[in-house]
């Protein structure tokens, strides 16, 4: 394990007395274990890109692939941003280069799912129940990855956004929150009676549900009575995840016993006019999370936040500078112990026999793989057969942590 | 309301248990009489209004089953033909559309972003002060005192939030003239938004409506994307609406040659990869003079699988209906060329035999002779509508909206038979769901959380609200997680209670259930009275209040 010292050496962004939160929170259901270790993930939905995030631009048939879509190698105008002589970044994840080279950002190439679904719809659903090729799993891998603490705080799973995600959903309780400043009740007459009728109702999952949005509005109106402003003067991107992110941190800042947090992203189905498109929507991607490495400061220490989507796109470009579904994709993650500054896993080539199915990149290490090393070894979970049912997982298979 | 009181006293009172009796199959268990009007009423309607119940019951729940699903044999509501009338929108081609409320005003004068010096420039300083600080009844009394080319240009003037407040309420002649003035092509989607909700609200058409909410969301587009904008009004209105209760290929064929299909799923711009040597080729054939050759749509160089998979996936078979990713490319081949005329003019389906594949192709093991053109496309269509995988998907779609999140599969295979055996007949399969014992039972009473959609009509319904504002609803409606016509995914918004059951909603649910029957919603007058609420001791606002927003109230 890195200690505190050395990633804030590493860490060009912490400032020295900042970063450390107060521990104002008395009423967090006695909760609140302050420093705890903390899990963010973030879901590109659409299908996100990979081959145009994670750049091999030694590989000739990148550019035979995709004629007008290939980002150029490093060097060339528009080129790739070069993180080890054969794989770059697209020039718009700029802030995931500077935190690559600070050996903070890591980065998985090749992984996804081995369900070979080409659905939006199934491939999410797997991604998120944690079973590819399984529909009938309740609940979802982020749920079973808490711990079971009758005492966690009702704040300690939270997905930002009007909807709680299947990869949240289960037997822990977990709330969804479209802002934390609207997370009231105007009625202060009916606040009790309504509180009454939800915990006395025989409707199990509406009384469930009532009694997780009253706990969760009581706390988070103690949180809301101070002022937030971003550390180190982090600039959260405007859209949805830089919001999302910065409320995230808020949450984890207020030390109100947050364990684990989501957030998603959307519109990343390209099947037209790609490259008008990406590198606005990797710009502001890249951005919100540099934004909260930046706002946590050292506190990134506690913190693990890892990047997926449901599969990758097609190797080859289609008939309107788009790309139809595909496969493999790339994941990111940084904070913690995750031994950033390198590429993990294995690149399979894309020479048509190395491709999936003929036509797009293959999956090398299996998205569980990734989350589970994550799961494992930073929120120190030890039941990962519990979480990813059915998996065969290898302890330490990749090295996601050092 | 024995129900409402009932309710109402656990809020205040409270302290009661419930013995579920241990159950057999629930598909089975029958419902009393007044539960089976309860529950048609909240699965076929939007929501119960004071009355319902006895009316029902009057003219008998079978003989009111059956007319639903006659809609034109019931009188439609006058007061509704009276909202939709200044909608005028609704009834316009989708070419008119784009010459009539263009992006940006004709006028750019009327258009600038000007602020209070023009204001004062408008209007007496007293005037400006109730702008600013009326109440909104007060606001909207001065502008509508003012006369009428005046009141143009200071709609045109009011500056962005006062603007944004004046036009949510304001009366639908002044909304849709304060839009023109700015951004004429808004009108389309409030207009689609409103008459939405009005038809929601005051049709006794009721399954007519309920159907076109589903049907548009199975063949779910996203009116934010591009061109859709002009083109989501005639899809409604032509290729869902007229086949909700028609043959399910009608309406699966007219999906797919719309042009807000084809242009959300870009199909417009899919083509043979070959076809632009070929055209390069004419062109050098015809030599100068011999005049232009059409254009290609910009994008357009090869295949787009898009609107292949989801036909497959999301239209007809579902994802397990046995298809592989190599009928989503056949697929895409067949429908080449089935491309849209002039887009950005509302232009209409065109097929373009010159960017079509013209080659041989096995769809699902159907062999598919080269060089049928158009044909490929119909077939496929053919294939799709006639598959026993679609028989089964659509069916089960239906019954999870309609009867249960799990349906029962003695339902669904009865409801597919009934499909294969009238040739996609959706009435059909509507009654054969509706009469059988599995929609009226225990296993299905109260089973579904209402959609966003659905909680706020049925509250607006329940407290029989006069609504001037409908607007307003929208908006509180995507605050709760669904705004109407801008879902941008194809899968359209889930039809299974869990995605609607969460901490975020619900707040809001209840949020909205207070505001509501406190009648501080602007433009929607709830009549309490209605609702017969007769709780010693607590006042009828929050009594109607802790009704909208009870656990109850979020099923259906």
């Amino acid at each position: 394990m890195r200690t505190r010292r050395i990633f804030l050496r590493e860490s060009a962004l912490a400032v020295a007395g900042i970063g450390a939160a107060p521990l104002w929170l008395t009423r967090a259901a006695g909760a609140a274990t302050s420093r705890n270790k903390i899990l963010v993930a973030i879901f590109q939905r659409g299908a996100a890109d990979a081959l145009n995030m994670l750049v091999p631009f030694r590989e000739n048939r990148y550019y035979q692939l995709r004629p007008t879509l290939a980002v150029p190698a490093p060097g060339k105008p528009e080129g790739a941003l070069d993180l080890d002589g054969s794989f770059g970044l697209h020039p718009s994840l700029q802030p995931f280069h500077e935190l690559f080279q600070r050996s903070q950002l890591a980065i998985v190439t090749a992984c996804g799912s081995p369900d070979p679904t080409r659905s939006h719809f199934d491939a999410q659903d797997y991604m998120e129940s944690g079973t590819p090729g399984v529909k009938s799993t309740r609940g979802g891998w982020l749920n079973r990855a808490l711990n079971d603490d009758p005492k966690a705080s009702p704040i300690r799973a939270v997905a930002m956004g009007p909807r709680l995600p299947r990869a949240l959903r289960g037997a822990s309780s977990a709330v969804a929150v479209g802002n934390l400043r609207d997370f009231n009740l105007r009625s202060q007459e009916a606040s009790g009676m309504l509180e009454s009728m939800y915990s006395r109702s025989e409707d199990q999952e509406l009384a469930g549900a009532g009694k997780d949005t009253f706990d969760a509005i009581k706390l988070i109106e103690s949180i809301n009575r101070r002022r937030y402003t971003p550390a180190n003067a982090a600039a959260y991107p405007r859209g949805r995840l830089g919001p999302s992110l910065e409320q995230i941190a808020r949450l984890i800042k207020a030390d109100a016993g947050l364990q684990v947090a989501f957030a998603d992203t959307g519109g990343w189905d390209h099947h037209v006019n790609e490259a008008n498109i990406l590198p606005n929507m990797l710009r502001e991607f890249s951005q919100s999370i540099a934004a909260f490495a930046a706002d946590l400061g050292d506190r990134m220490e506690d913190i693990v936040l890892v990047t997926m989507s449901e599969f990758g796109r097609a190797a080859h470009e289609n008939g309107n500078r788009g790309t139809d579904h595909g496969h493999g994709g790339v994941m990111f993650a940084l904070g913690g112990a995750v031994k950033g500054g390198k590429i993990h896993g294995r690149w399979p080539g894309l020479e048509k026999e190395q491709l999936f199915e003929g036509r797009d990149l293959a999956v090398t290490t299996d998205f569980r793989q990734v989350l589970g090393e994550l799961i494992s070894g930073h929120l120190g979970h030890s039941g990962l057969s519990d979480v990813f049912p059915g998996f065969a997982f290898t302890p330490g298979g990749l090295g996601m942590l050092a | 309301m024995k129900r409402v009181q009932y309710i109402v006293a656990i809020g205040v009172i409270s302290s009661f248990s419930l013995l579920l009796p241990a159950a057999a199959n629930p598909f089975h268990r029958k419902l009393s009489k007044d539960k089976k009007i309860q529950h048609a009423l909240d699965r076929l309607s939007f929501g119960a209004r004071p009355g319902d119940v006895e009316a029902v019951k009057k003219m008998g729940l079978e003989k009111w089953v059956e007319r639903q699903l006659h809609p034109q044999r019931i009188a439609e509501n006058p007061l509704l033909q009276e909202k939709l009338k200044p909608l005028e929108t609704l009834a316009l081609s989708s070419q008119k559309l784009v010459q009539d409320y263009p992006l940006r005003p004709p006028n750019p004068e009327n258009a600038k972003q000007t602020q209070s010096p023009d204001l004062r420039s408008l209007l007496t300083p007293m005037q400006v002060r109730t702008l600013r600080q009326g109440s909104p009844a007060e606001r909207l009394a001065l502008i509508q005192s003012i006369e009428d080319e005046k009141r143009e240009k200071l709609l045109a003037a009011l500056p962005g939030q006062l603007r944004q407040m004046v036009m949510l309420t304001a009366p639908v002649e002044t909304r849709r003239q304060m839009m023109k003035a700015r951004q004429p092509v808004a009108v389309i989607a409030s207009d689609l938004m409103e008459a939405k909700l009005y038809r929601a609200l005051l049709s006794e058409r009721q399954l007519e409506e309920v159907l076109v909410d589903f049907w548009f969301n199975h063949f779910n587009v996203y009116m934010n994307k591009g061109a859709d904008r002009y083109l989501v009004t005639s899809y409604e209105r032509d290729a869902i609406r007229p086949h909700v209760l028609g043959k399910f290929s009608d309406m699966l064929l007219a999906t797919a040659r719309h042009p807000a299909m084809l242009f959300y799923l870009d199909n417009w711009q899919s083509m043979d990869p070959r076809a632009i040597e070929n055209l390069q080729r004419m062109r050098r054939r015809r030599g100068p003079g011999m005049g232009p050759l059409p254009p290609l749509p910009r994008q357009a160089r090869g295949l787009n699988e898009n609107f292949g998979r989801e036909l497959l996936e999301l239209h007809t078979l579902g994802v397990d209906g046995g298809y592989t990713q190599q009928d989503v490319v056949e697929v895409a081949r067949c429908f080449t060329g089935w491309t849209i005329q002039n887009p950005r003019q509302g232009g209409g389906f065109q097929f373009a035999a010159r960017l079509h594949d013209r080659g041989e192709k096995t769809v699902l093991g159907h062999k598919i002779p080269a060089g049928g053109g158009e044909q490929d496309g119909l077939k496929v269509i053919e294939i799709l509508s006639t598959h026993p995988s679609t028989a089964r998907y659509i069916s089960t779609r239906l019954a999870q909206r309609f009867v249960a999140d799990q349906p029962p599969a003695t339902l669904i295979d009865r409801m597919a038979a009934t499909f294969t055996k009238t040739g996609g007949h959706l009435r059909a399969v509507m009654r054969a769901m509706l009469t059988s014992r599995e929609f009226f039972s225990e296993g299905a009473y109260r089973s579904k959380m209402k959609s966003p959609l659905e909680l706020v009509t049925s509250a607006v319904r329940a407290v029989d609200a006069k609504v001037e504002a409908a607007l307003v609803l929208a908006s509180r409606i995507e605050q709760l997680g669904q705004p109407l016509y801008r879902k941008e995914e194809p899968t359209g918004y889930p039809n299974l209670s869990e995605e609607w059951m969460n901490t975020a909603g619900l707040l809001a649910r209840m949020n909205f259930a207070t505001v509501l029957a406190s009648g501080q919603l602007p433009g929607v007058q709830p009549d309490l009275a209605a609702l017969r609420l007769d709780q010693p001791g607590v006042e009828k606002q929050l009594a109607a209040g802790l009704y909208l927003g009870s656990p109850e109230f979020q099923r259906k």
